[in-house]
């Protein structure tokens, strides 16, 4: 079974993210990124599928350079190659976009099994994993909180807002998992040093028959009219508990501010 | 006036509030003309007459709500293709992305998610989200296609303005590809009678600092009619289910007061409160990064702050 991982590099949520002024695309170039957080359980879950029977893990990202980062922490933990889809053209390319690269390469790649993390640590909109779904005609079942694979059958449970649904499908399909699915692994060091053996092919567009005006920034079918720093909050009152008085200062604010 | 399509969220023909948010934001653009899908429109139809759907699609194939979400946006196509609306609303939800995203491709048109408000521009609908962990504010438009837009709930207040629609129904097919994923068990969730987490007024969360007890912290937010959260630490920690996890990988919420007690105040956490209009902390350690953030904050114990102040607001209240 050909199990890839959809893994991508994103600016590092414990430091100063920003967007670039020139476009208003989130800067991926001056701040430290690394593998979004949520698609570690990704990977994991690809391992885990991986051990108990025959695969091989690949690890696709689409990104610039740096994303390459994202590829080989996928390594480290694992997986058995990478593809790095870069190219120039790819900057400032939306969701759909993105869902188009990914879902090219993904053929290309003959995949049995795509897994997905439940959404970007940045963008965070969460849509890639229905939108390769659509345009490679195969069955999708998201947001997996525990995942088993039987033969052909993808099962998972997805602890919904009022109900928690045991939702299968059958191979080749497109999985996406949550971060309750699994305790993502840390890479060895044994993992470290045979990551560097692992081969990671670099793809451009062209590869993949992708003209580039139909992704980027320029053919993005939404664009930002606007990016504002929210103005910092203003200091709030602070008081310490003494014996009672703090219970009897936060009831007098939520009564002032009318929430009783 | 062009029209707005507006997909309904309801559980058997009961309507909820974010649907009467979207029909309100719809009526900013055009016409609001409510496509609800599966069994009960009947008993929804004076909810969406009151908010001013000026017609209400309905489409009763069983195939659209024994399949997850493909037969959903195939049907939205077909209502789409007929209908030929200015835009597409359609709550921010788990399914109502899901949608929203494989109508995006079958339409040839751009996306936009979890806005937290849109209004009427030159060019068509204008959104406003929040990112980077409420950091930042952007606004953006769609500028292929028909605009589908996804809206977080809380993201309008809404306003009645009484129609009498007339109910239409569409006939939608769903081709086999569509059915290919399926829900073959589903447990409800107990209910708890709070409200629902991303849409109450008021949250009160539980984080480390509970130390597994939530006791305390629902019966405060009992006493404020409030819903209760959970941060990561706690979910991780077993202390509460998932379903109520606030923050980058749960739930973002934007309540008039949010109460955090117990939480430190991580980025994580921040992500999925800090656009909150009123933020209230309770925490023992005055070094908290949430005391940053809060409008009102309490050094001290939750486990004697919350129990002492439930039982004044129950007396004020009473």
């Amino acid at each position: 079974m050909k199990i890839v991982v959809c893994a991508k590099f994103v600016p590092d949520a414990t430091a100063d993210r920003r967007f670039r002024p020139e476009d208003s695309t989130v800067d991926r170039a001056g701040v430290d990124g690394l593998l979004s957080e949520l698609d570690e359980y990704a990977v994991e879950t690809a391992l885990t599928v991986k051990e108990a029977g025959d695969a091989e893990v690949t690890i696709l990202t689409v990104g610039p350079e740096q994303a390459a980062d994202a590829v080989k922490k996928g390594l480290q933990m694992g997986a058995d190659a990478g593809v790095h889809v870069l190219d120039d053209a790819i900057h400032g390319s939306d969701a759909v976009a993105t869902s188009l690269i990914l879902s090219k390469a993904l053929a290309k790649l003959e995949a049995d099994l795509v897994v997905f993390g439940m959404g970007s640590t940045d963008g965070g909109m969460g849509v890639v994993p229905a939108m390769v779904s659509e345009r490679l005609g195969l069955p999708a079942v998201t947001l997996g909180s525990e995942v088993t694979v039987e033969g052909q059958t993808v099962r998972i449970r997805r602890d919904g807002d009022t109900a928690s649904d045991t939702i299968e499908g059958t191979l080749p399909l497109v999985l996406s998992v949550s971060d309750q699915a699994n305790e993502p692994r840390y890479p060895s060091f044994k993992g470290i040093m045979a990551a560097k053996k692992k081969p990671v092919e670099t793809w451009s567009l062209a590869d993949l028959e992708i003209a580039p005006d139909q992704v980027g920034g320029a053919s993005a079918w939404t664009e930002v009219v606007e990016v504002t720093a929210r103005p910092p909050r203003s200091a709030g009152t602070i008081v310490t508990d003494d014996n009672g008085s703090g219970a009897a200062e936060l009831v007098e604010f939520l009564s002032t501010n009318k929430f009783l | 006036m062009s029209n707005v399509l507006v997909l309904v969220d309801h559980t058997a023909g009961k309507v909820r509030k974010t649907t009467a948010e979207l029909l309100t934001i719809a009526r900013r653009l055009g016409e609001p003309v409510a496509v609800f899908i599966g069994d009960g429109v009947s008993d929804a139809l004076p909810v969406l007459g009151q908010y001013g759907a000026t017609k209400v699609i309905a489409l009763t194939n069983a195939d659209l709500t024994q399949y997850l979400v493909a037969p959903k946006a195939e049907a939205l196509q077909q209502v789409a293709a007929k209908v030929e609306p200015a835009a597409i609303l359609i709550s921010s939800s788990t399914e109502g992305k899901e949608v929203a995203a494989r109508l995006a491709v079958k339409l040839d048109s751009g996306l936009i998610t979890d806005a937290v408000d849109v209004t009427a521009g030159d060019g068509g609908p204008v959104t406003t989200q929040s990112v980077f962990a409420g950091n930042y504010t952007v606004q953006a438009k769609v500028t292929h296609g028909t605009p589908i837009i996804t809206v977080k709930p809380n993201a309008a207040t809404p306003e009645a303005a009484e129609t009498s629609p007339e109910v239409e129904e569409f006939d939608v097919t769903v081709s086999d590809a569509a059915k290919t994923a399926r829900i073959t068990e589903s447990k409800p969730r107990e209910a708890t009678g709070r409200p629902e987490l991303t849409e109450a007024a008021i949250i009160v969360s539980g984080g480390r600092g509970t130390g597994g007890d939530f006791g305390p912290i629902e019966a405060f937010a009992d006493s404020l009619g409030a819903a209760v959260g959970a941060s990561r630490a706690a979910v991780d920690s077993g202390w509460y289910p998932h379903a109520y996890q606030v923050g980058q990988t749960g739930k973002t919420v934007s309540p008039q007061l949010y109460v955090a007690a117990g939480i430190s105040g991580a980025i994580q956490h921040r992500a999925g409160m800090q656009t909150s209009k009123t933020i209230v902390a309770v925490n023992k350690d005055e070094e908290a990064p949430i005391f940053e953030l809060v409008d009102f904050g309490v050094v001290g114990d939750l486990h004697k702050v919350l129990p002492a102040a439930t039982e004044e607001v129950t007396k004020r209240k009473s």
